[in-house]
């Protein structure tokens, strides 16, 4: 806790935009192993990979776009802070009645969990109960999260992206496959993990893990790739129209599965219907949706990293 | 099987039809596409809505789980009308949008633009068919991020500072509003609308409970742009393409208030928020504000766009008036405002939309001379002014008529000469329209420009059109207003 204290002040006083940017990651990583020490290791494993993890080398990517050095704000910072000062104050009053920590009389112990606690493993037989809270029984909402995912993939793929425009130039991207050390520690690491990503996403029935974690990590692999060696290189593996194609797909997947138990005869997303016995279709359910999430999640990374550093290529020849 | 599932389908299909508009890629073709499936959601919310009409709420278990385990769909008569305003909405200005988007936003943009387009119906009606209060959150971030996708299209480099300052505000309403629903997870451990509404009063009297509903409110009120948190909507409204601004007027802000209502009357309840919190008093003060002040900027504005956008946030004044009178009348006035806000400003966005298509802007300077050269888009403007300003005939007669009776019920005739004054000053900036286009002769090198072509001038006038209608026949509309307004009262009963 202390030293997410340390690490927010010193964002918030810091100039240099670079520092605070590593510092984010940090924040995050701290409150990482804040919540495993929690119990909550899905959402830890979510915050490492995300915040500490894709987040960091996105910002990092839009500072390569714009500058190093915070702008002096010609606003005024009274309001600003007074504003933070009555929320933060509304939110200690609302901690005075809150219900003890972990304090099994609380009202969430008693509702709607115990179900989810004591028959997921009859209902779903996925020993993961967050995995069996996330793909099932709330399903719909991860859905939701997922086209919250491509809907930010599209808004970003707008602004910078060239989407269905043939590129003009072709200046070859830095790479900084002339450092040794760094090429080869890069071609040791990235099939591991892949290999890593392949088993947070098909393990994620059984530990934490699942499509989101799955899909960062996956795409971490790819973007320190072509950081390396280079963008074009990476594209050749995956062109950003396959990427564009990708993004919808993993939807479509998910959606799809909804639309199948439909024509089966279940409500949207009710996986009971996708097999003879109704725990193997929460199985198959589960398994596919995970998988949409896992392609929607590394091809909208992708494509955001793409964006950025395809603009870095292009500003810099208009620069010429 | 099919009509079984309707309540589903009615978020699922457009949600589907987003990313396939990615992959189909021909704008024409995505265009075509996406206005068959506005079509049908229409036709969708028409069925739900009689169905609810006919046999009561629908309730609807995604996943086959039961409520409060899983997640809930439920229409009832509330939802059922805001479902019908947003559809509809969507599908006119769909019908639109082909030729205006063609002429407005770079070929290999307008794919991204219809696939923005549906992501943001998908979000605003799994908002308002949702019996969920997480899901909600969640198709509030599919609405929100896709708007801030529609603002940023728009021609003017300016929209893109729009929509920056939105994403932050919208942001900061999102997070406000997440912090909420924590929190009466926290003190009751569902998150189910309807069970929610039955274990809060356990637990009213704690000061978690209070801390929600004042976040809620206050995240809500930033979403809809009551005063002085409307900042973010003259801008966005101003710089968006057309048709985005025509779509997100009409419906972005009525869904919000949609969502104030459901969570302060159908979950807090009305004693509660009204009584013992001062969420009248609150909302009425900043509401008069609204009204006097949205009204008096506007009519400063050079540029019509952001006039309009004023304009609106003093109607929003309106409808939280009504809100804020906690009665059967106030609500009701305020429910009927939200479909017939919808209809006028949805009108005049459009016709606006006309005048930029061969005008590159709209504003003040482009209007002199419009009366004769552009007779049916500036009739539009006229008879969508009109309803405004609240003219009987005219839906905005209507609601104020309701508004003005909630207030004298109650004794409150300031409140009444507020809404007067509100419509004087909407007499004036309409007025400033009016003299420009019809009191100037036009000079003679302005007169290559046409009438706006007919693609833009048939859903114009479906809108402006439909606002007369229900201004003359109003059954359907303060029927259906009435009922929903007994429901919310008596929820919290």
């Amino acid at each position: 806790m202390g030293i997410l204290v340390v690490t927010g002040l010193s964002i918030v006083f810091i100039r240099d935009l670079f520092a605070v940017v590593i510092l984010f990651g940090i924040y995050s990583l701290v409150s990482a192993s804040f919540f495993v020490n929690l119990d909550a290791v899905d959402v830890a494993l979510t915050e490492a990979a995300v915040g500490a993890g894709i987040s960091t080398v996105l910002m990092l990517g839009t500072l390569a776009l714009t500058s190093r050095r915070e702008k002096k704000s010609s606003h005024g910072s009274t309001l600003p802070l007074m504003v933070v000062v009555v929320t933060g104050g509304a939110l200690i009053y609302a901690t005075l009645d809150m219900p003890y920590f972990s304090d099994p009389s609380d009202p969430i112990h008693h509702h709607v969990a115990p179900r989810y606690i004591q028959q997921s493993g009859e209902e779903i037989g996925v020993p993961n109960i967050v995995t069996s809270v996330l793909g099932s029984y709330r399903g719909f909402d991860t859905l939701g999260e997922t086209v919250v995912i491509f809907a930010a993939g599209l808004g970003v793929l707008s602004l910078l992206g060239r989407f269905g425009k043939r590129p003009e130039i072709a200046l070859p991207s830095p790479s900084m496959s002339h450092h040794l050390i760094l090429r080869v520690i890069a071609k040791a690491l990235i099939p591991l993990i892949l290999l890593y990503g392949l088993y947070i996403q098909f393990h994620g029935d059984y530990g934490p893990g699942g499509g989101f974690q799955a899909g960062v990590i996956f795409a971490a692999a790819i973007i320190l790739y072509a950081i390396i060696f280079s963008t074009e290189s990476a594209q050749k593996v995956i062109s950003p129209f396959v990427i564009h194609l990708l993004m919808s797909a993993g939807v479509l997947l998910f959606a799809g599965v909804g639309v199948v138990t439909m024509l089966l005869g279940g409500n949207f997303l009710g996986y009971n219907v996708l097999a003879h016995d109704p725990v193997h279709g929460q199985h198959y359910g589960i398994l596919l949706i995970e998988l949409g999430v896992g392609i929607t999640v590394t091809s909208v990374m992708l494509s955001i990293f793409f964006d950025f550093s395809d603009r870095k290529r292009i500003r810099s020849i208009e620069e010429q | 099987m099919i009509s079984d599932n309707l309540p589903a389908l009615q978020v699922v299909l457009p949600l589907i039809a987003a990313p396939l508009c990615l992959i189909i890629h021909r704008p024409k073709l995505v265009w075509l596409f996406a206005l068959f499936i506005c079509l049908i959601s229409l036709g969708i919310s028409i069925e739900l809505l009689s169905a609810v009409i006919n046999t009561g709420p629908i309730s609807y278990e995604m996943g086959d789980w039961a409520p409060p385990w899983g997640i809930e769909y439920r229409v009832d008569k509330i939802s059922g009308f805001v479902l019908l305003i947003v559809s509809m909405i969507g599908a006119v200005v769909m019908l639109y949008a082909g030729k205006s988007i063609e002429h407005e936003i770079a070929p290999h943009k307008q794919t991204l633009f219809y696939s923005a387009y549906l992501l943001c119906l998908t979000g605003l009606l799994g908002i308002v068919i949702t019996g969920d209060a997480f899901n909600i959150f969640v198709f509030l971030e599919i609405s929100s991020l896709s708007t801030y996708t529609l603002v940023s299209l728009g021609k003017d480099r300016r929209a893109l500072t729009a929509a920056f300052q939105y994403l932050i505000m919208g942001t900061l309403g999102a997070t406000f509003i997440l912090i909420g629903i924590g929190l009466m997870y926290m003190m009751t451990g569902t998150l189910n609308i309807l069970d929610l509404a039955q274990r809060i009063p356990e637990v009213l009297e704690t000061r978690t409970i209070r801390a929600a509903f004042a976040f809620l409110t206050v995240g809500i009120c930033l979403k809809l742009a009551l005063f002085p948190l409307h900042l973010w909507l003259p801008n966005s409204y101003a710089y968006a393409p057309s048709s985005a601004s025509a779509f997100l007027s009409a419906t972005a802000t009525k869904v919000a208030i949609y969502v104030l209502l459901r969570f302060v009357f159908t979950i807090f309840g009305v004693t509660f928020a009204f009584e013992i919190m001062p969420m009248g008093t609150v909302l009425m003060l900043m509401a008069i504000p609204a009204i006097l002040i949205g009204s008096t900027v506007a009519i400063f504005q050079q540029n019509i766009k952001r006039m309009l956008a004023y304009s609106s946030v003093a109607q929003i004044g309106y409808m939280i008036l009504g809100i804020s009178f906690a009665s059967v009348t106030g609500l009701t006035s305020g429910i009927l405002h939200l479909f017939n806000h919808a209809l006028m400003k949805g009108g005049l966005f459009l016709a606006l939309g006309g005048i930029a298509y061969h005008m590159g802007a709209a504003r003040i300077e482009h209007f002199k001379g419009l009366g004769q050269i552009m007779p049916w888009t500036m009739a539009a403007i006229v008879v969508g002014g009109l309803s405004l300003i609240g003219v009987p005939l005219t839906v905005g007669f209507i609601s104020k008529w309701y508004l003005v009776l909630a207030a004298l019920e109650q004794g409150y005739w300031p409140i009444a000469v507020v809404v007067l004054v509100g419509s004087l000053l909407a007499v004036i900036y309409m007025w400033k329209l009016v003299e420009a286009a019809y009191f100037n002769n036009v000079e003679p090198s302005e007169v290559v420009v046409k009438e706006a072509p007919l693609q833009l001038l048939i859903p114009t006038w479906l809108l402006i059109g439909a606002s007369i209608y229900f201004g003359i026949n109003t059954d359907l509309t303060i029927g259906v207003a009435q009922q929903a307004a007994e429901m919310l009262m008596g929820a919290g009963q």
